[in-house]
């Protein structure tokens, strides 16, 4: 499906810059497009090694097993496949908790982390494990009780009232993640079907 | 409890610093060396995104600074309204997904011209609240452990943000007219 989308974005801009007479921009915004993405990784080394740094503590002191002792009748809800004390288990419930609470920068160096822990139990290494696809779904759904990025812009406009997106943030992003879960089951159903 | 849910968001961090430390020296964890040998991770892992994230950002610039998304939108735009959907909605809706910079513009514009306590600014800032960037979210986490064919994850990915869109203006329209 990646596939697709990425060739539907590139040529349907290539065409749209043709009947525009104006093919420059083609190269202007692919050139563009690559050093964000080059800006976004160096941006992120610095989260990256902070947090990986900070998480490996808590690793060692045990709070990550610990963390998923007190989840793990959720955990093992939503990720039947991994060992309830893999140490995969701790990183994806650091990620949920730092998504809830609006900790973004820390939640994708989390999130990352577990997904090298949920590659370590996958057998075919370029191939996503249902456990990644899970992991996924409930990122891009993104259950968060405090929207805090938003609410930081809501007052640089000088909203009298900031926070009055919570609840329906929260509301909103329940739906989206409810949906979530029930699809990636069905998928995943669905996929072990084919390939079994 | 407003106030005392985001007080919690600004604290949580603070908050976390000082206790993994602190519970980590008390679990005599070697923590300097322990923070060292993690945060190597950091560099490496940043540096295996590019490629993933290179290859995406360059298809999206294309889509949207040629136009194309722009021409796309309109075809959207009598469904919105046959919905009675706010039609200053639905870039924000529509680019979330694909790029979080993107639909902020459309969002930082909305609430520029219509203020945001207004119904129009709550909106738009709760679809833009509500979900993360899909594409970026599986470019990256599949990119960092070289993943290359990720199954149905963007398919899920998706249809939930779509589910997020709805739930948005449903809820926002429930609670904030009439």
């Amino acid at each position: 499906m990646i596939n697709y989308i990425w060739l539907f974005m590139i040529i349907s801009g290539v065409i749209a810059a043709v009947l525009q007479g104006r093919v420059d921009l083609v190269t202007v915004a692919a050139l563009n497009g690559a050093k964000d993405a080059v800006a976004v990784c160096i941006g992120l080394i610095s989260i990256l090694v902070f947090w990986l740094g900070m998480m490996r503590i808590a690793q060692d002191a045990g709070l990550l097993v610990k963390l998923s002792k007190l989840l793990r009748p959720i955990a093992s809800f939503l990720f039947p496949s991994v060992p309830p004390n893999h140490p995969a288990m701790g990183y994806i419930l650091s990620n949920m908790s730092a998504n809830l609470f609006g900790l973004g920068n820390a939640a994708t160096p989390m999130g990352i982390k577990a997904m090298e822990e949920l590659q370590k139990l996958n057998h075919q290494s370029d191939k996503a494990s249902p456990a990644m696809c899970t992991l996924l779904a409930l990122n891009t759904s993104g259950l968060t009780l405090v929207p805090a990025t938003m609410i930081g812009i809501r007052m640089e406009h000088g909203s009298l009232d900031p926070t009055s997106i919570i609840g329906p943030t929260f509301l909103a992003t329940v739906c989206a993640t409810t949906v979530a879960i029930l699809l990636d089951r069905f998928y995943r159903k669905k996929e072990m079907k084919t390939h079994f | 409890m407003v106030e005392w849910i985001n007080g919690l968001s600004k604290f949580m961090l603070p908050a976390i610093l000082v206790f993994i430390p602190l519970y980590a020296a008390f679990r005599k964890v070697p923590i300097y060396e322990s923070f060292i040998e993690g945060a190597k991770e950091g560099f490496p892992t940043a540096i295996s995104i590019i490629p993933h994230l290179v290859g995406m950002l360059v298809a999206v610039a294309i889509f949207r600074d040629t136009g194309a998304m722009q021409f796309y939108l309109q075809f959207f735009t009598p469904v919105v309204q046959f919905f009675h959907i706010p039609t200053e909605v639905l870039p924000i809706g529509i680019l979330r997904p694909i790029s979080g910079t993107g639909s902020l513009a459309f969002v930082e514009s909305t609430l520029q011209t219509h203020g945001p306590d207004s119904f129009l600014g709550k909106l738009a800032s709760t679809i833009q609240g509500s979900t993360d960037t899909t594409l970026y979210v599986v470019t990256v986490y599949f990119g960092a452990v070289g993943i290359k064919k990720s199954l149905y994850a963007l398919k899920v990915g998706l249809w939930a943000d779509l589910v997020g869109f709805i739930a948005s203006i449903v809820i926002c329209t429930f609670l904030f007219v009439g």
